[in-house]
């Protein structure tokens, strides 16, 4: 059983049959309409010298496709190195981050020369491939990731698995070791892209300098349209090293990608007709509404209508908080009014979510006597977890406006759904049963009330971003998000660390937000080494450490499920606070690393210290919130239970049946 | 048998194709009763024919997930009736100068031949359907099988059309 039964197939310089119907990069758009955050369309402009120098100042623009007779200029002989980075440099790319290493050593050359591109060094690769991720989940643009061979590209393994879970476009440039070396067990190898089958949208193994140009465009062809997600490129070292033609743009050689985005208008009706009918219908809004890009479009749909929202963890922001046909989140931790609106939904139109087990439970009792209709850009998606009546493939903006504009015509011939009665139990559950916390009793810190008063003073326009845990979920319930991408967290993977050096990433694409991470205290000791670049790169983010001095989710299990049994959550030392320090001291850290560092243990003192880190922009600010560590997140859908189980708060069930009247 | 099928996958011809696609059945819960592996008419396309066994609803989204992996360019489930299915078979059966001429006559009974003959024993050739070579193997059982190795099935749709057919027309193949 082999499965190279003949040579592999020529590449660009020797098309092949399917190079022939391959489309240039410049004339394939990652969508079939152009937006503005899109990511950057390459520039079809020829290398105007060999060595990676002048920037494109078209390359930030998605830019009209360009007739394809400019490629015909004659090619630049670069190395494949020089290569690698006009390529990044004709894709658009305005930072990297990363760490060099020898098998990428080559790369790093030319990229000191690039006046286009910034490289960020980071100290871990882990915060290079999360950067990237916090970057792409801020701008839309596709994010950079670099590393050398090894164990330089398997510290990329976490950030690329949390990226794929995620839907995030990124791109990892790693180096390998020499063609030669490649199989040996040479020093500092690793089958990177064997490790990383299961975690990429796709991989590439780079053996020659002549395919590096394309792959490169390729790379960040699939990272950034259809389904979005990580992408990996390793580049034997040799390849980099020896000479080649640069020319660009690149013929693409991707016979079996193919992503659909214009839905079926056949089905988008179906859709419509089922909303008129409907009695109960819930619009549940996955990331996706937020990767099309299709916020405004949402909101016409859901205004036209009357029809409930509920929106994910990764959908947080898609539609406005505040607008009153907002449930908020549903799942595990989400509204009573969200959950128990799918519950009992007679009609779910899922618009790029993905049934998660966080948001339906117990599957075979999730929303029993609902029909489903379910749009999303990757048919894998559609009846996955639950069938769908109506299965809808495509780009989540074509789909609402399609969906909007037959929802109008229905109504113009009179159909149209009467909600009523449903929003009068709707409005019952969200007053009987709002999202609310307790003070502590002993005048400590509420963790709920932190991150609610950070949510009220950055206001809208700020960017959150969190890590794992309790504090994700209070920062997902207790701030108030208006816009899309202003929420930013590992949803799919529950990457743990992932906040600081996302916040880093975000910052980077938008230098001008107020960019605070929320994070916990053990979160923050996986991956706080990223406060180093912050300093050093002028990266001012604001870390606010919910410090509970445990790990505060798997603790609250631990109160629920184990008994008060807390095995190894506890992340502190009795002995040495007894005495008034922590290990480590986060102030003394946060110093230590060229940040400012504050601490705050008293309510009466929140707002003061908010606004003092908001105060200061020219470098970071990590801000110690010590939290009283009983407090937990409620409402909770207990795991592997039905979402009729869910409590409101410890002991305390909603009562559908008598509330339903 | 019933919840046995067989799919065709055309894929482009490059390193790792095979790992990804296996590596997609191990994960999500699929078992491969039989893949070969070849060349098609086209030499950067090779072709799988996947035998795997699960229900229907398994079956879409197995499809589902294969038809994201990007060397993928075509996967087409051939109905049992609609398709001829053959595997191959090479078996090692004990054979001394008493039982030979019995073992040659079974042989010669399923239209398999000899193809390589020793004091002890000889090697039969079959090719078939699995049930067919199932049978044979049966047979050949109260003689000895010294060794028995077999391909996976490979399959092509019946009548004129040409599954590449479809997927390359937009091609304009020169050669």
């Amino acid at each position: 059983m082999t499965e190279q039964t003949s040579p592999v197939p020529p590449k660009a310089h020797a098309p092949s049959p399917l190079d022939i119907p391959a489309r240039t990069a410049a004339q394939q758009p990652p969508k079939s309409t152009p937006r503005p955050s899109a990511p950057p369309q390459p520039s079809s402009s020829p290398p105007s010298a060999p060595q990676p120098s002048a920037p494109q100042p078209s390359a930030q623009q998605p830019s009209a496709p360009q007739p394809s007779a400019q490629a015909a200029a004659a090619p630049a002989r670069v190395t494949g190195a020089q290569a690698l980075v006009l390529a990044m440099e004709r894709v658009g790319v305005e930072v990297v981050f990363g760490i060099p290493g020898g098998a990428v050593l080559p790369a790093y050359d030319p990229l000191l020369d690039s006046k286009q591109i910034r490289h960020i060094l980071v100290r871990h690769e882990q915060g290079a491939g999360h950067a990237a991720t916090g970057y792409a989940q801020a701008t839309g643009r596709t994010g950079v990731c670099m590393a050398t061979s090894g164990p330089g590209a398997t510290n990329l393994v976490t950030p690329l698995s949390d990226a794929y879970m995620d839907s995030v476009p990124v791109v990892a440039i790693t180096g390998q070791v020499s063609t030669s070396l490649i199989g040996t067990d040479g020093f500092q190898e690793a089958d990177i892209s064997g490790i990383t089958y299961p975690i990429t949208k796709h991989n590439f193994l780079v053996t020659k300098p002549e395919d590096i140009a394309r792959t490169i465009g390729e790379a960040f062809h699939l990272a950034g349209t259809g389904r979005p997600g990580p992408v990996l490129v390793d580049i034997a070292k040799d390849a980099m090293q020896a000479t080649t033609d640069f020319t660009w743009p690149v013929a693409f050689d991707l016979p079996g990608y193919h992503p659909v985005t214009r839905p079926h208008s056949r089905q988008v009706r179906e859709a419509a007709k089922m909303m008129a009918e409907a009695k109960r219908p819930v619009l549940y809004v996955g990331g996706g509404v937020i990767k099309a890009e299709a916020s405004a479009e949402l909101l016409q749909l859901a205004e036209l209508t009357g029809a409930p929202v509920v929106t994910t963890l990764m959908a947080r922001g898609a539609f406005p908080d505040s607008h009153t046909l907002n449930l908020g989140m549903p799942g595990m931790h989400g509204t009573v009014a969200a959950v128990g609106a799918l519950q009992k939904a007679d009609l779910i139109v899922a618009l790029g979510a993905r049934f998660d087990d966080r948001v339906t439970g117990r599957l075979d009792s999730f929303a029993p006597d609902a029909l489903v209709v379910h749009a999303d850009i990757d048919p894998a998606e559609i009846s996955k977890n639950r069938r769908a009546d109506v299965p809808i493939v495509g780009d989540c903006r074509e789909v609402i406006t399609e969906l909007t504009a037959a929802v109008a015509a229905d109504r113009q011939h009179g159909r149209k759904g009467d909600y009523a009665q449903w929003w009068v139990q709707l409005d019952h559950l969200r007053q009987r049963y709002p999202l609310g916390y307790d003070q502590a009793d002993d005048g400590s810190l509420a963790p709920q009330y932190v991150i609610e008063r950070i949510g009220q003073l950055v206001g809208p326009d700020g960017v959150y971003l969190a890590g794992v845990g309790q504090h994700q979920m209070w920062a997902a319930q207790f701030i108030g998000y208006e816009k899309p991408r202003t929420w930013i967290n590992s949803g799919g993977a529950g990457t743990m660390g992932f906040a600081v050096p996302a916040a880093m990433g975000a910052k980077v694409g938008l230098p001008d937000a107020q960019v605070w991470a929320i994070d916990g205290d053990g979160c923050f000791q996986m991956t706080n080494q990223e406060l180093a670049t912050c300093a050093i790169e002028g990266i001012a983010v604001k870390i606010a450490i919910i410090n509970n001095g445990n790990l505060g989710m798997v603790r609250q299990w631990q109160t629920l499920f184990y008994n008060e049994r807390y095995s190894n959550t506890n992340l502190g030392d009795k002995k040495t606070e007894a005495k008034g320090t922590r290990i480590p001291d986060f102030v003394k850290l946060a110093e230590a690393y060229g940040c400012i560092g504050l601490r705050c243990e008293r309510p009466e003192d929140v707002d003061a210290v908010i606004e003092q880190a908001m105060a200061i922009n020219d470098q970071p600010v990590v801000i110690d919130f010590i939290v009283h560590k009983d407090a937990m997140v409620w409402p909770m859908v207990a795991a592997g239970t039905s979402n009729d189980a869910i409590s409101y708060a410890r002991g305390i069930a909603p009562q559908w049946e008598e509330d339903a009247q | 048998m019933s919840d046995q099928h067989t799919l065709s996958v055309l894929v482009e011809n490059k390193p790792g194709v095979l790992v990804r696609i296996a590596g997609l059945f191990s994960r999500r819960g699929f078992n491969i009763e039989s893949l070969a592996v070849g060349p098609t008419e086209y030499a950067e396309i090779s072709r799988m024919t996947i035998v795997v066994d699960c229900e229907e609803h398994p079956l879409e989204q197995v499809t589902k997930q294969l038809n994201k992996l990007i060397n993928v360019l075509k996967i087409v489930e051939l109905e049992p009736t609609q398709a001829v299915q053959r595997e191959l078979i090479l078996i090692k059966v004990r054979a001394d100068l008493d039982s030979r001429s019995k073992v040659l006559e079974t042989v010669a009974l399923f239209r398999a031949h000899v193809v390589d003959v020793a004091l002890d024993a000889v090697t039969v050739e079959a090719t078939g359907s699995h049930d067919k070579l199932d049978a044979l193997v049966k047979v050949l059982e109260p003689f000895g099988i010294k060794e028995l190795v077999q391909s996976g099935t490979i399959a092509v749709g019946r009548g004129g059309r040409s599954i590449t057919d479809r997927t390359l027309r937009p091609l304009e193949r020169s050669a």
